[in-house]
């Protein structure tokens, strides 16, 4: 094997921060290679640089051993690098065909080729192996299907090195499974990946090497079989890392929350929850496992007053609250970090301060007399929040939306645990957190239990599900198909979640 | 100004609005000089007409008072996310009810009559923003059209009134002039500019403290800013877009008011060139906030009195003025339009 992509020395700094700090990177031909660190480690900006998107302040970059100059993604396209981004840079109303061939399209006088062009594409799908309609509306396909259109874009392209920017944040489970996939069978046809991820497991299950950075610098590269779990968080993270989190103390015996035959009206875009039943106790963390979409933001938004019953009753710590308001139920004590962070949680153009008191705004001591904001006390208030939930920023009045994935989530958690918290209502509490601000927000959560707090935990991830919960639901098309021990294994969660009513998967 | 948080006054960068002004006046060069004209004379006589002297200041701020109450009443709805375009309808039955007020009250002292009759365009005016507040609010009716239609609706409306029920005698369709004891005073004789300008920048800092320094205005803006996340954390988002609906009508209505009270001692028909649509780029090259908005009226209030000066001396056409006035518009107001509009609101 030889070395297709090197770096040697690269080093790029923006005002303030070494991104990368002499990075030397070796990839090899047909190798799939990982490349793992905590959010701001420097992955993104060495790949960027890499792809042209940056100019380097020092080093080199060579391809076959031979040094290059990439000025521009257009130059590094010509090297057969081609990149993914995390972020989907498709035309929503165009056809798939039309986005894969965008910029280089097949002529045919002024109108494009669509023959042609679409015997083309499916030549590469064959390398790709895997089925899309190219024919399709791009908007009306999965998340997961429109990244396969930006793979195609980038094989149409003739790519040899393929960089994924954490591709798989924005897939559910299955997809990621098929991500997989299709790297094994680029690989196969002799294609190089790079794949950026701070996702342990999936680095283990597809990659031959990988490279952890750490703050801008290379920390090691290991073949996979040298790599363990425990070994590579470490070299992440820079400490030693628990994976196995200390289970709290045992649940009480009062409920704190019921569910008594909820059913919620039919609505478009929306899953419908059918005879909804359990308990929650005190001190108990509930974990709802099931594959995204099946009514889990349903159930969330149904507890916190966000979507009304059709029929049903919600009991909390005694008193009927199936009509309350959001607002009534925020002042009896049921917080809520929601799945998006950005559409529900936080205000991305709101300063730190004002997103860590909305809820709070309009009472005392957050205001003085009738309708004044108490400015003093909230500067006063935050400043001790972002200390406490050790939100890193430049300072209060900083916009929310220039911090990362991470910090704005410490913000939400800041905010919900301000208050006089009976129940919390956590959705996806760590989706797209790196390890730290993971093993902190899991902590806090275990906090509240022992703090004799109900917390219903809403995950996609089984592992973060079985490891902090007392019990589990699992959700399925709106209706929970049964509970189970966070003991039993994957397999019967699996069943569960493929809509196997619990009686019949255990028979 | 303590108004001016440290936050808004971070926030607060004005290069792009200053080079977009400058730029504005560069392009009107090159239109004068292809068109004949010396534009350094053009604008000499803009200037001197705008800032040169005691009356030409005292007309540039009495133009800019009406737009600076209108863009305060848009920035107010638009801080709530809502794209209030009725700014004009509002600001017009404002200024016939204060003049009804003004003219069949009588025997009043002269601050209680002015205070009752600027009292009556604010209501009158909040009525006007409440219809499309409350359409929006229960039947989803979105407010750029009902808030246009209720502009036309105002505009017919009014002239009707004036041509007809409330009609003076004579030619003109206007009506009686108001009482004595309702004109407000003058602030700098011999202009025409009233108190009116000083009411306008007591509302700005009105506008100012109420989104900054009240709880009202912070679930103001941000519902505005992220409904969803508003309504996450309990704010009622139909209430504050209906109390910013009501705000704005009543700050557009005391505008008017007080066009009628200080300016025309009646109402006549047509006297509005629409200080409502004016309002609507000022607000947005004022950054929706109430201080820029002064800057941005005075800017528009220059163009406007300067505008006539230029026409008188140097024979360019009134025209000229008028285009440069909308490349102002143009080159302040779309790149912000297109991004906080068009890519915040996926739903217009």
């Amino acid at each position: 094997m030889s070395k297709i992509l090197q770096t040697i020395g690269l080093t790029k700094s923006f005002p303030g921060v070494l991104a990368n700090d002499h990075v030397d990177l070796e990839i090899e031909e047909g190798e799939i290679h990982g490349l793992l660190g905590e959010n701001g480690a420097g992955k993104s900006v060495l790949m960027s640089t890499i792809y042209g998107l940056y100019r380097p302040d020092e080093g080199k970059i060579l391809i076959r051993g031979k040094e290059v100059v990439i000025d521009s993604p257009h130059t590094a396209i010509k090297h057969g690098i081609g990149m993914v981004h995390q972020n989907l840079t498709l035309v929503p109303s165009f056809r798939v065909w039309e986005n894969i061939v965008l910029g280089k399209e097949i002529k045919k006088g002024l109108s494009l080729n669509e023959e042609e062009t679409l015997r083309k594409l499916g030549e590469l799908l064959k390398v790709a192996s895997f089925e899309i309609d190219l024919r399709a509306r791009t908007e009306e396909l999965s998340l997961g299907s429109q990244q396969r259109i930006e793979i195609l874009k980038v094989l149409y392209r003739g790519a040899e090195i393929l960089i994924f920017d954490e591709p798989t944040t924005i897939l559910t489970p299955q997809e990621v499974d098929q991500l997989m996939e299709t790297f094994r069978s680029l690989k196969k046809e002799g294609k190089t990946i790079i794949f950026i991820s701070h996702k342990l497991k999936e680095i283990f299950a597809v990659c031959d090497r990988v490279t952890v950075l750490r703050k801008g610098k290379k920390v090691g590269t290991l073949p996979i079989e040298e790599a363990t779990p425990e070994k590579l968080a470490e070299m992440m993270v820079g400490r030693k890392v628990l994976f196995s989190l200390p289970r709290g103390r045992e649940p009480g015996e009062e409920v704190i929350l019921k569910l008594e035959n909820i059913t919620t009206p039919e609505e478009k875009g929306r899953v419908t929850l059918r005879d909804i039943n359990f308990n929650l106790h005190e001190g108990e963390i509930l974990g709802i496992a099931g594959v995204e979409g099946n009514g889990q933001r349903e159930l969330a938004e149904l507890i916190v007053g966000l979507i009304k019953p059709q029929t049903g009753k919600i009991i909390f710590q005694g008193e009927d609250i199936t009509f309350l308001s959001p607002k009534e139920r925020i002042k009896r004590g049921i917080a809520h970090i929601p799945d998006d962070r950005l559409r529900r949680g936080i205000i991305g153009d709101f300063t730190v301060w004002e997103n860590l008191i909305i809820g709070f705004e309009d009472q005392p001591p957050f205001i003085k007399g009738k309708l004044t904001l108490n400015h003093s006390f909230l500067r006063q208030f935050s400043a001790q929040k972002i200390k406490e939930f050790e939100i890193d920023t430049p300072g209060e009045n900083a916009l929310v939306k220039n911090l990362s994935g991470g910090n704005q989530q410490r913000v939400v958690l800041a905010r919900e645990l301000s208050g006089n918290v009976a129940l919390l209502v956590a959705s996806q509490p760590t989706r797209g957190l790196d390890i730290a601000a993971t093993e902190y927000l899991r902590n806090k959560l275990i906090e509240l239990k022992n703090q004799n707090k109900g917390v219903i935990l809403i995950s996609a991830d089984l592992d973060e599900i079985r490891s902090l919960s007392d019990r589990v639901l699992v959700l399925y098309e709106g209706k929970i198909m049964g509970e189970l021990s966070p003991q039993s294994d994957e397999y019967q969660f699996g069943l569960l979640m493929g809509g196997k009513h619990i009686d019949e998967a255990f028979i | 100004m303590k108004l001016l948080s440290k936050k808004s006054l971070s926030s607060f960068s004005i290069l792009p609005e200053i080079i977009a002004i400058l730029l504005a006046f560069l392009i009107s060069a090159l239109i004068l000089l292809f068109s004949g004209y010396s534009p350094l004379v053009a604008f000499s006589a803009l200037f001197r007409g705008a800032f040169g002297s005691k009356n030409a200041w005292g007309q540039t701020l009495t133009q800019a008072t009406p737009i600076l109450f209108t863009a305060l009443a848009f920035l107010l709805t638009f801080r709530t996310g809502i794209f209030n375009i009725g700014v004009e309808g509002q600001f017009l039955m404002g200024a016939i009810a204060s003049a009804l007020a003004g003219i069949y009250f009588s025997g009043l002292p002269a601050p209680l009559h002015i205070a009752l009759s600027l009292l009556a365009g604010g209501v009158m005016g909040a009525l006007w923003g409440l219809i499309p507040a409350l359409l929006k609010a229960y039947l989803g009716v979105h407010e750029v059209i009902t808030t246009m239609m209720m502009s036309y609706i105002a505009s017919y409306l009014t002239s009707y009134l004036v041509n007809y029920p409330f009609k003076a005698p004579g030619w003109v369709a206007q009506t009686e002039p108001v009482a004595k004891s309702a004109l407000l005073p003058k602030i700098l004789p011999p202009t025409q500019l009233s108190l009116s300008f000083i009411i306008a920048l007591f509302f700005s800092f009105l506008v100012s403290f109420f989104l900054f320094h009240t709880y009202l205005g912070f679930q103001v803006r941000a519902v505005g800013l992220n409904p969803e996340a508003a309504e996450n954390k309990g704010i009622a988002i139909k209430n504050r877009q209906i109390l910013a609906f009501l705000l704005s009508g009543f700050i557009a209505g005391i505008g008017g008011g007080g066009e009628i009270l200080g300016v025309h001692g009646r109402f006549v028909d047509g006297f509005s060139p629409g200080y409502g649509w004016d309002g609507i780029a000022v607000g947005l090259v004022g950054k929706l906030h109430p201080g820029g908005c002064i800057l941005a009226s005075i800017l528009f209030g220059m163009l406007r009195a300067g505008g006539m000066t230029m026409t008188r001396v140097t024979k360019v056409p009134l025209d000229l003025s008028l285009i440069i006035q909308s490349l102002v518009i143009i080159l302040v107001a779309a790149p912000y339009f297109i991004k906080t509009v068009i890519m915040r609101r996926k739903d217009l």
